[in-house]
């Protein structure tokens, strides 16, 4: 039994039975072909995460944030006073985390491709672009580049899905994607 | 010491240490099973009030109940993560080891006065740790990710535990070493004591790390240190966090063995085989901090890849190695004794009703199609930008912990209850329910937390309808359907575990006591020795025939393969990035 000693001393040296053998020659195939279904993806597969990545001060993450939104700023989203950032296609776009924000609010249009900057001004946040379900750790004092290309129109969220204390089921944010050419 | 009282002179007082089980045969040190019986006191109290704690932040998921407030949600996630995930499953398994080294190897406990060290801590630091996250200034999760600060009792806690765990991994190990010394048994150790080796090899490792991260995190709180890297602090604090967890499945998987054994007299297909696997979990186990670094910015993908994958996958094969032996090893043992009738006859006159057994198979099955399958898929680098942080996650580790883990460790209780506190199981039919229910419930909550992930919605959120948020948004209906049903499986489960805390608390306090002849229910001398005599001897290969466990394992197998290119074919319509 397997409360006693192996009954044959050597039992290093006792043959294994066919079946058995064969299931643990499965399980390892098995392994290697999601191994290498991995690595595939990184060759072929077009959803991999950037490791574009930049040590940075989070005050200088903000001021680079606000002279993006000064630039591109088109308006506020409804009444809440955040501002909304049309990206020109092909540019680089910020997107902050605070307790408890995502600012702000961008305008990208379908079929054209983004550099996306993220990073948090404070603690971890998690960036969950719903209902598309991408799902992004954020941190402090590191600038995360993402290359996106969306690939439907309409109004996206971004949900908060690190828990960052008492504020965290109040931060969201939004991402607008407009038809190309109907910016506004 | 009582290492130190073992010279001519202590021989005497060393016998009556002992007394010999009925059941079994063995010989069992008082010493060892008092300690046992602290520990697995202790583990099922910290169980009660964390699984309580569980059913509240389940009823407050659930929309339409909503319980709790913002603030107490957060707090009591953050108690219910500690109490059950560290607290019950590391007190239960410091009582495992005492079980899988003193008790199977026949031996005295080694040190038994560091036992109690070991138990003292560890009650102080649960008992720290508990009492700073109820002051409501260290809701910080389990995790508690930095630069988010819990104050320093929170911390130092946890410190104090760990210690306490460690020196009970030593004990253990010095227990192994008096075993060989005295040679209290023939050759090389048993499985299920080869299993707990391994559990507490890489407990030891992940002590280790959790010592590393959470020294200087406590200095840090105090004010000594100044900054904490964030992603360093993951990938160390990871190394305990999800290492733990497989100090769990190690114990798990020995217990699985050890219930096979002791029930049905199933003896291990091949020695070799099994050990190897548990031999893969020691080397490679350790790699899984990858699991929850994928989405992370400042890795490499190469880095990503080969550990998120276990250096190829070598750990995930040890498991479907053991989710094949350990069937593979309960047909053999009931073929053996005649029911040898079709594929499945061994499964259908196994002995459901014992709950034990029922708890072992359940945790088996829910563990390996539920908890293993999502583990996996979860951990491959791309899929999981499609789960990260989303309620798939606490499915997936409610599949492993609770209907893997908690579950074997409930069932083995039911053997722990005659054998070890030596009083028949109070509540026999209640006891043949408990399985069932906890199992059925704990599988609900997995799958449909899996569920609402797969839709999207965030773990750790108090309000997925975003009602006081500046930017509303909607998750689809079906999410909140999905977590109606997780809650309403919440209630079944914990009535499963309020009766196993019931049947054990009445059984200790006021079960009857086992005679010199060994217990009646659900393990007993007479049944131990049909067992023994109707297995007879197999383990070598040509004599093997076990259609019912290669049906299992092809089901599983094409179950896996399906579910995992479904995923891929999901991800590939994601927004393309790179």
């Amino acid at each position: 039994m397997a409360v006693h000693p192996p009954e044959a001393k050597i039992w290093w040296n006792e043959p294994v039975a066919k079946g058995e053998l064969l299931w643990v020659a499965v399980a390892f195939l098995w392994g290697v072909v999601m191994f290498v279904m991995m690595i595939w993806w990184h060759l072929e597969g077009r959803q991999n995460l950037s490791t574009e990545v930049y040590r940075i001060d989070p005050e200088l993450f903000r001021s680079r944030t606000e002279a993006f939104v000064e630039r591109h700023k088109v308006g506020e989203e409804g009444n809440t006073g955040i501002p909304v950032a049309r990206v020109p296609p092909g540019s680089d776009a910020y997107m902050l985390a605070r307790l408890w924000e995502w600012w702000p609010v961008l305008e990208l249009e379908k079929g054209k491709t983004y550099r996306l900057h993220l990073s948090s001004l404070d603690w971890q946040h998690g960036f969950s672009l719903q209902p598309v379900n991408m799902n992004i750790q954020v941190h402090p004092g590191i600038e995360h580049v993402l290359t996106i290309t969306p690939t439907e129109s309409g109004v996206f969220s971004v949900v908060c899905n690190e828990f960052c204390g008492a504020g965290h089921h109040q931060m969201t944010g939004r991402i607008r994607v407009v038809e190309p050419g109907r910016g506004g | 010491m009582a290492a130190v009282a073992t010279g001519a002179g202590g021989l005497a007082a060393l016998a009556a240490r002992f007394r010999t089980c009925p059941v079994t045969g063995l010989k069992v040190d008082a010493a060892a099973e008092t300690l046992i019986k602290a520990n697995a006191v202790a583990a099922v109290v910290f169980l009660a009030i964390g699984g309580f704690l569980g059913l509240m932040v389940a009823l407050t998921r659930w929309q339409g109940v909503h319980l709790l407030g913002p603030d107490a949600f957060y707090l009591v996630l953050t108690a219910h993560g500690i109490n059950v995930l560290l607290l019950w499953i590391i007190f239960f398994e410091v009582a495992v080891l005492y079980f899988a080294s003193a008790v199977i190897l026949n031996s005295r406990l080694a040190t038994p006065q560091m036992g109690w060290v070991a138990f003292v801590l560890m009650v102080l630091g649960a008992l720290a740790t508990n009492w700073a996250v109820l002051q409501g200034d260290s809701s910080v999760m389990f995790t508690s990710y930095v630069p988010m600060q819990a104050s320093p009792l929170f911390y130092l806690g946890l410190i104090l535990f760990a210690v306490g765990a460690l020196i009970a991994c030593f004990v253990f190990l010095g227990t192994l070493v008096i075993a060989k010394e005295e040679k209290t048994y023939e050759g090389s150790i048993p499985l299920v004591t080869f299993g707990a080796l391994t559990a507490a090899i890489i407990a030891i490792f992940t002590i280790a790390s959790g010592a590393i991260i959470l020294i200087p995190t406590f200095l840090w709180s105090m004010g000594y240190i100044r900054h904490i890297d964030t992603v360093m602090y993951k990938l160390v604090w990871w190394g305990m966090g999800h290492s733990s967890q497989q100090i769990n499945v190690s114990a798990h998987v020995a217990i699985w063995y050890l219930i096979g054994a002791l029930v049905l007299g199933a003896k291990p297909i091949s020695e070799k085989v099994s050990r190897l696997a548990f031999f893969f979990y020691i080397l490679f186990l350790q790699l899984a901090s990858a699991h929850h670094m994928l989405v992370e910015p400042g890795l490499s993908a190469e880095w990503k890849v080969f550990n998120t994958s276990y250096a190829m996958y070598l750990a995930v094969l040890g498991s479907m190695i053991h989710g094949m032996t350990v069937p593979g090893a309960i047909e053999a043992a009931q073929r053996a004794r005649g029911y040898t009738n079709g594929i499945f006859e061994w499964l259908r006159k196994a002995p459901w009703d014992n709950p034990a057994f029922a708890g072992m198979f359940l945790s088996l099955v829910l563990f390996g199609f539920l908890g293993g399958i999502s583990g996996v898929v979860l951990g491959s680098e791309q899929l999981n930008i499609m789960m990260h942080n989303t309620l798939y996650v606490p499915g997936h580790f409610h599949a492993t912990v609770v209907a893997g883990t908690t579950l074997a460790f409930m069932a083995v209780t039911y053997l722990v209850l005659p054998l070890i506190f030596r009083r028949e199981v109070m509540f026999p039919k209640l006891a043949k329910w408990q399985p069932y229910l906890f199992g059925i419930g704990a599988g609900g909550i997995s799958l449909f937390m899996m569920g609402a992930g797969t839709l999207g919605v965030s773990r750790r959120h108090w309000d997925i309808t975003f009602s006081d948020a500046a930017l509303g948004f909607d998750y689809p209906g079906a999410a909140f359907l999905m977590l109606g049903l997780n809650g309403f499986f919440a209630i079944l489960a914990t009535v499963g575990g309020a009766l196993y805390v019931i049947v054990t608390v009445a059984s200790v306090l006021f079960g009857e006591r086992v005679g010199p002849e060994g217990p009646k229910t659900p393990i007993s001398a007479a049944q131990a020795a049909v067992v023994a005599a109707s297995v007879g001897k197999y383990g070598s290969a040509g004599t093997l025939h076990l259609p019912g466990t290669y049906v299992l394992i092809t089901v599983f197998f094409v179950s896996f393969v399906l579910y995992y290119f479904v995923n891929w074919k999901y991800l590939s319509e994601l927004w393309p990035m790179g």
